[in-house]
């Protein structure tokens, strides 16, 4: 029971961080229907971001309080991670929408190989590791052997995750930007033809995305406390299998699904074998788009000739 | 680097030298050098670097104001001349220019590349003076064949049938790992033993192998194919990418069968049809009346890969033309097209997949016989990565092109290694191979959005009235199926 609950609130922390990055990847799709390779290398690079922003403050600028300097940080990375992911898609796929079918694909995978080579080149091959930042658990619970604890890194994770979903749900369902949105998901030609700036809209998407990504690797950053170049495939990788077990297209499916992951992924390790952890993810990708394409809350997909 | 569009280009400013167009140009570069200063800033700006157990920065300005001068000053020069507003658009009908260079080197192109590959060792070791000397080209030359086959088994699967397989490094493994574990296994040498001979499954295991590895990652193939081959293109990719990375795990994890990470040591080495390559008397040098050389062995590994190279390259020649290539080629222009008529989708999948698949195993079971070792560490998405991108690179479907493709990209990967020169410009921790998937990286960018059709582009039509007429592939467009 107690180690129970422990793993419970891991998986939901680290499920936090997945939905945020999920939600990258089921608003792109959800608007042009292509799978964004590059959004986990997105993710590392804003924990890169995050991580030179951090030493920049307390190393050099000196500032002492941590809250303080992870606020700064959190912003900071979501301004440079959106400008990353708006250059990419300015540069890699605005090109080729209308082209053949596997094109942007193609061009997202070089863009992942790209990113995380970019930054083994840059910030060298090694793991990064930071002190860590904040140690302050709550006991929980306490039977004298095991003691169930809520570090208040990850009480800090599920709360910035809660909030920012709020608020990114009352943008895509409440402002005339989310409407814009939803209306390109849609139709793009109607939009377009309604008067929606289309290209701006699908700019904002991967902005956004990035963005919430920015979040989870600042998250990561602090949780884990190390950053390495190639820490964004399988993070990717698990973030894409959230969104599509909660349906691709289906925002809070993205965040269910990357609940779900995390919890999975916590529990396997627990239990079973920590080994295989990344197979079960994995797996479970394999088995969702091969019985569930469409996922637990997405809908059917109707192909049109 | 930053923002590829010629916004600035207005149509009202006419004329270019206009003292409005330069101030426009002179805005947008600096707007473009701006982004180029947000994207470059932080990370190569800052260097994090590990200093006395602590995490502390090093300072790259200088670095970060080359790499926005070389933007602002190419926007400029760029929106001054070729994005200037009164510029004409050339549109082309025909094939490409390097197409039409291929077509015009004609007939003669294929067999002079074909000679050159024969001819390479003797060339090698003529060119370098002695057998030892040219084992640095012969092993690079073994290396580009390698991959050469391996581009060309997938270009089945991506560039025929139009399936992404993000996953192919999985068959390769399934091959190499076939060899090393028959090869190694006490009981199947106690078998054969028994059977025919003391030395017969040393002798004879690579060339009993070779088909079995084939074989068996065609099954694979299947095995992985079947269930996923009702999905969409970029899904069906995902997948792959999740069973590629599945097998790798379980290679790692799995140590009592594989070695695990360790993986297998001391795998025989290849035989001549059953005669070894040693220095004793029934060995290759002493039954040919030559002196016992390390190299023959080597020299003999380059045939080998010469040999299934084209063995897949004549493989896939045929089978396009047979009703079951075509069906590949169909189902790639328009998936639905072909329901409609009538053509079982999954078996057309399904055999493009295996096929790819074998050759792939193939090309694992020569890795495995070639290094005599094999690890998980050599089965990594990187390599997957890089094939497709020789695939991508060449042009999907052209084998001639994976074949330019696969030379150029390995030959400049080995001549980024001998850029030692660059370190009297770069400093001494300069490590040009260091940038090596970097390139990969962006050249399949640039090739995506530049010329998706790849660098050779022409499409000679398998059915024709008449006369063959070659198509350039910017014509072409398929079907969103």
């Amino acid at each position: 029971m107690d180690v129970f609950v422990q793993q419970l609130i891991n998986g939901l922390t680290l499920g936090s961080i997945y939905g945020l990055i999920a939600i990258g990847y089921t608003m792109v799709f959800g608007i042009i229907g292509m799978v964004n390779f590059a959004h986990g290398d997105v993710f590392m690079v804003s924990a890169f971001i995050s991580l030179i922003c951090f030493l920049l403050l307390t190393t050099v600028l000196g500032i002492t309080s941590i809250f303080l300097a992870l606020a700064i940080v959190l912003v900071v990375a979501m301004f440079f991670t959106s400008l990353t992911s708006w250059a990419i898609e300015r540069v890699a796929y605005r090109p080729l929408r209308g082209s053949f079918r596997l094109a942007p694909m193609i061009s997202a995978i070089g863009m992942s190989i790209f990113l995380s080579n970019f930054v083994q080149v840059a910030q060298g091959p090694r793991n990064k590791p930071v002190p860590p930042m904040i140690t302050d658990v709550i006991v929980l619970m306490d039977n004298g052997s095991y003691q169930v604890t809520l570090a208040w890194k990850q009480v800090i994770i599920m709360a910035v995750t809660a909030v920012l979903l709020t608020g990114f749900w009352y943008l895509v369902q409440k402002t005339s930007l989310g409407r814009a949105q939803r209306a390109c998901e849609q139709d793009r030609k109607m939009a377009a033809l309604l008067g929606i700036n289309v290209d701006h809209t699908i700019s904002l998407t991967f902005v956004i995305g990035a963005a919430l990504a920015a979040v989870a690797g600042t998250m990561y950053l602090m949780y884990y406390g190390v950053a390495h170049f190639a820490d964004g495939f399988v993070p990717g990788v698990k973030a894409f299998t959230a969104a599509v077990l909660g349906g691709i297209g289906s925002l809070p499916g993205a965040v269910l699904g990357g609940l779900l992951i995390g919890l999975i992924e916590v529990f396997w390790s627990a239990y079973f074998s920590i080994e295989y952890k990344d197979v079960a993810a994995f797996s479970i990708l394999a088995i969702t788009l091969i019985f569930m394409p469409q996922g637990l809350l997405g809908r059917p997909e109707v192909e049109k000739v | 680097m930053a923002a590829h569009t010629a916004e600035s280009a207005s149509a009202e400013n006419a004329a270019p030298a206009s003292p409005s167009a330069f101030s426009h140009a002179l805005k947008d570069a600096f707007f473009a050098g701006l982004i180029m200063l947000g994207l470059v800033g932080p990370l190569v700006g800052f260097e994090t670097v590990i200093r006395d157990g602590a995490l502390g920065l090093d300072y790259r300005p200088l670095t970060v104001a080359v790499m926005v001068a070389i933007v602002f000053v190419g926007r400029l020069i760029l929106n001054l001349t070729v994005w200037s507003p009164n510029r004409v658009v050339k549109t082309r009908t025909g094939p490409s220019p390097m197409a039409r260079a291929v077509t015009a080197a004609g007939p003669a192109f294929k067999p002079a590349l074909l000679a050159f590959a024969v001819a390479f060792p003797l060339i090698a070791v003529l060119s370098q003076g002695g057998l030892n000397e040219s084992r640095y080209l012969i092993d690079l030359g073994i290396l580009i064949l390698t991959y050469v086959m391996l581009g060309w088994g997938l270009n089945i699967v991506v560039g025929l049938a139009g399936l992404l397989d993000l996953g192919y490094v999985a068959f390769y493994a399934v091959g190499a790992y076939t060899y090393a574990l028959l090869a190694t296994s006490a009981p199947v040498n106690d078998f054969f033993a028994a059977l025919i001979g003391e030395k017969f499954w040393a002798d004879w295991a690579f060339w009993i192998c070779l088909p079995a590895a084939g074989i068996f990652a065609g099954v694979w193939g299947m095995i992985l194919g079947f269930p996923v081959l009702r999905l969409r293109g970029d899904y069906l990719a995902i997948v792959t990418l999740a069973f590629g990375e599945i097998i790798r795990l379980v290679l790692i994890n799995w140590v009592d069968f594989t070695g695990g990470g360790a993986g297998i040591a001391s795998i025989p080495r290849v035989t001549f049809f059953g005669i070894p390559f040693n220095a004793s008397e029934h060995g290759f040098a002493a039954l040919f009346g030559l002196k016992f050389d390390p190299m023959h062995r080597i020299i003999f590994l380059y045939f080998v890969i010469l040999a299934l190279a084209l063995l897949t390259a004549f493989v896939t020649v045929r089978l396009r033309k047979l009703p079951v290539g075509r069906a590949w080629e169909a189902l790639r222009e328009d998936e639905i097209a072909c329901r409609s008529l009538g053509l079982n989708t999954t078996n057309v999948k399904l055999s493009a997949f295996a096929t790819g698949a074998m050759f792939g195993g193939f090309a694992g079971c020569f890795f495995a016989v070639r290094a005599g070792f094999v690890s998980p560490e050599s089965f990594t998405f990187d390599i997957s990565a890089m094939i497709l991108a020789i695939v991508v690179l060449g042009g999907m479907g052209s084998q001639i092109g994976v074949a330019v493709a696969a030379a150029v990209m390995l030959g400049g990967m080995e001549m980024l290694r001998n850029l030692g020169f660059l370190k009297q410009f770069f400093g001494n921790e300069f490590d040009p191979s260091l940038y090596r998937m970097l390139l990969f990286g962006l050249a399949m960018v640039v090739i995506m959005v530049w010329k998706p059709r790849g660098l050779v582009s022409t499409r000679d039509p398998t059915i024709y009235l008449k006369e063959k007429k070659s198509v350039s592939g910017d014509l072409v467009k398929e079907g969103h199926g």
